[in-house]
């Protein structure tokens, strides 16, 4: 009786020893900073207020009064669906190429993928050159289409479609690389069963691939969709958010807010309906939708 | 009527007027190959076409200063841009710093997400389940998002400005975790219980079979944990003020923004060429490992 006790209690300081180190990181820089943003998005906390003034939910009420929030969530939310039905539709193309190519399928891959080990903020600087009026590539492209020169990035129409563009550029390769893993994982006979009663390639495409890299359609989406809410960093470069707020993104503005306005509690309003989005996005995929979508 | 055996076409031929027959047959196999030339030729145009940017830097950091403003194309060749960014700006110690905050991280990672792989693939203790589950939160929501609260929670222990406090967040990852506890599940258990019989400890156990045999999931998450490090920038820039603790690409973004009143393109190109260099030949030279990495990174635990 006492041999069992106590090694059960060994075991389970065993278990949580091991995990303590990890749990202790988790703690202070992920569930503290959750609850405490929880905490401060009731409070008014500003260069005007800077001792913690109880508002309730005066917070969440002011942010949903504050047009540039609400243009700013548009705006990241209209960058989720220009960049993720794009990048995700090239990436199954890129795949499809890089798969099934012969020749010059190692070069395929490289070209598409190596946008990926170049950092954002580089990334930001190469395209701001390309975007630059008169000098850049993109610049004179644009300019030759509308037949007069254009400013992508200094004007509120056009600059959200220039980061899309780059956005797509530097994400597509990405996510080939998962369809890629996919695709390998289709058993080959599938195909040739196909080929041999006549389907078409296309139709092949259409009625196996699509369906059987669903799982991995899922997966990418979750993972392009939350991208599009992390990745801000190209705007410190590129825009600072303007011109007029026009490519503001949400993760930008609470940088902004807490760094240039130093308003703390709205910022840690901000962080919190940003938590809230993240759960909901991610528990698509941990959840639910996951174990139906293979066979329909 | 179906033919399921095909062998009836083959004998009707004889009475067909074979003309035909081949005609069509010639002109099935030719849209193929026109179709076939058609999507290789779109397939590498846009591989091309993805290429573009970074050559268009590469070229503008090697040209001459006076040759970019101009519109035509040019052959100049000079390291004078390099070497000026260079100096201009302390792009050694950034590199150093990077280099450390990259590898302490990975360090650090490794030993605690091996830890605790370990107990949840094979130690039963009370609580597992739930603690699993507040794992995960870290996978939903990334310390990139909490910005504005670790900055909070780095001033109270008195870490801003300190390579350290750009570290601590990153310390644990429940990626990693779960990419090894993976790993650690499809070891067999019997392997264990040989090795207890033996008398090894458990820790023993852990260090000498389960780290060795999970080798490949160790460099893949390597590969992806430094590749996110070494391209990481808003935690960096809120966290540093100092030169002497500024990364290479923080250390980019202030240099680009010094120079962006001229037009010296040259320079900005030189600057972001000398940043990205060191991924970009690592994989160049091991370029199937770390796509084969990045695919790993996909596989949910």
């Amino acid at each position: 009786m006492m041999a069992g006790w106590s090694e059960k209690l060994r075991r389970n300081g065993f278990g949580w020893g091991l995990v303590l180190p990890s749990l202790l990181f988790l703690c202070l820089f992920t569930y503290y900073p959750m609850l405490k943003s929880l905490w401060l998005s009731m409070y008014e906390k500003n260069l005007a207020t800077p001792e913690p003034m109880f508002v309730g939910f005066g917070n969440y009420a002011n942010l949903l009064k504050d047009e540039v929030f609400m243009k700013v969530f548009g705006n990241n939310i209209g960058f989720a669906i220009g960049t993720v039905p794009t990048s995700l539709a090239l990436a199954f193309l890129m795949a499809l190429f890089a798969d099934k190519a012969i020749k010059g399928r190692g070069l395929a891959r490289l070209s598409f993928f190596y946008p990926n080990m170049i950092p954002m903020i580089a990334v930001a600087n190469i395209w701001l050159f390309l975007y630059t009026p008169h000098f850049g590539i993109m610049a004179r492209l644009a300019s030759w289409i509308a037949d007069q020169p254009i400013n992508l990035l200094g004007s509120p129409d056009t600059v959200m479609g220039a980061l899309i563009v780059m956005m797509v550029w530097k994400e597509a390769g990405y996510f080939m690389i998962f369809y890629l893993a996919g695709m390998q994982q289709i058993p080959k006979d599938l195909y040739e069963a196909a080929a041999v009663s006549g389907v078409g390639a296309l139709t092949s495409i259409r009625r196996i691939t699509i369906p059987l890299t669903m799982p991995t359609t899922l997966f990418v989406a979750v993972v392009a969709i939350t991208n599009s809410f992390k990745l801000v960093d190209h705007l410190w470069i590129m825009t600072k958010g303007g011109p007029n707020n026009a490519s503001n993104l949400l993760l930008y503005y609470i940088y902004d807010t807490t760094f240039n306005f130093y308003d703390q509690g709205m910022a840690a309003t901000m962080t919190v309906v940003m938590i809230a989005l993240l759960l909901i996005i991610s528990s698509i995929q941990f959840f639910g939708w996951d174990h139906k979508i293979h066979y329909e | 009527m179906g033919n399921p055996l095909k062998l009836p076409l083959l004998l009707n031929r004889k009475y067909r007027k074979p003309l035909v027959d081949n005609r069509t047959l010639r002109y099935e196999s030719t849209r193929r190959r026109i179709l076939q030339i058609l999507w290789n030729g779109i397939g590498f145009g846009f591989a091309v076409v993805w290429m573009i940017p970074f050559i268009w830097v590469v070229r503008t950091a090697f040209l001459p200063k006076e040759s970019t403003i101009g519109t035509g194309w040019s052959w100049g060749l000079t390291f004078d841009n390099l070497i000026h960014v260079w100096q201009a700006a302390p792009f050694g110690q950034f590199f150093m710093n990077t280099l450390l905050v990259c590898s302490g991280v990975l360090v650090v990672q490794l030993v605690t997400m091996t830890m605790a792989a370990y107990a949840f693939a094979r130690v039963e203790f009370a609580g597992k389940d739930f603690l699993f589950m507040l794992f995960l939160v870290q996978i939903m929501v990334p310390p990139d998002v909490l910005i504005f609260s670790n900055y909070q929670v780095l001033n109270e222990m008195g870490l801003l400005d300190t390579k350290l406090g750009i570290m601590l967040p990153y310390f644990a990852s429940s990626f990693g975790v779960f990419l090894l506890r993976q790993s650690f599940k499809q070891l067999p258990k019997e392997l264990d219980e040989a090795a207890r019989v033996e008398g090894a400890s458990r820790l023993h156990i852990l260090s000498r079979i389960y780290v060795p045999l999970s080798r490949p999931i160790y460099v893949s998450f390597a590969i992806v944990s430094v590749s996110f490090h070494w391209n990481d920038f808003l935690w960096p820039l809120i966290v540093t003020n100092s030169e002497d603790n500024r990364l290479l690409t923080v250390g980019l973004a202030m240099f680009a923004k010094a120079t962006e009143s001229g037009a010296q393109w040259s320079d900005v190109c030189a600057a972001t060429l000398i940043v990205s260099a060191p991924l970009m030949i690592g994989f160049l030279l091991f370029q199937r490992q770390v796509i084969g990495s990045f695919m790993n990174s996909g596989i949910k635990g």
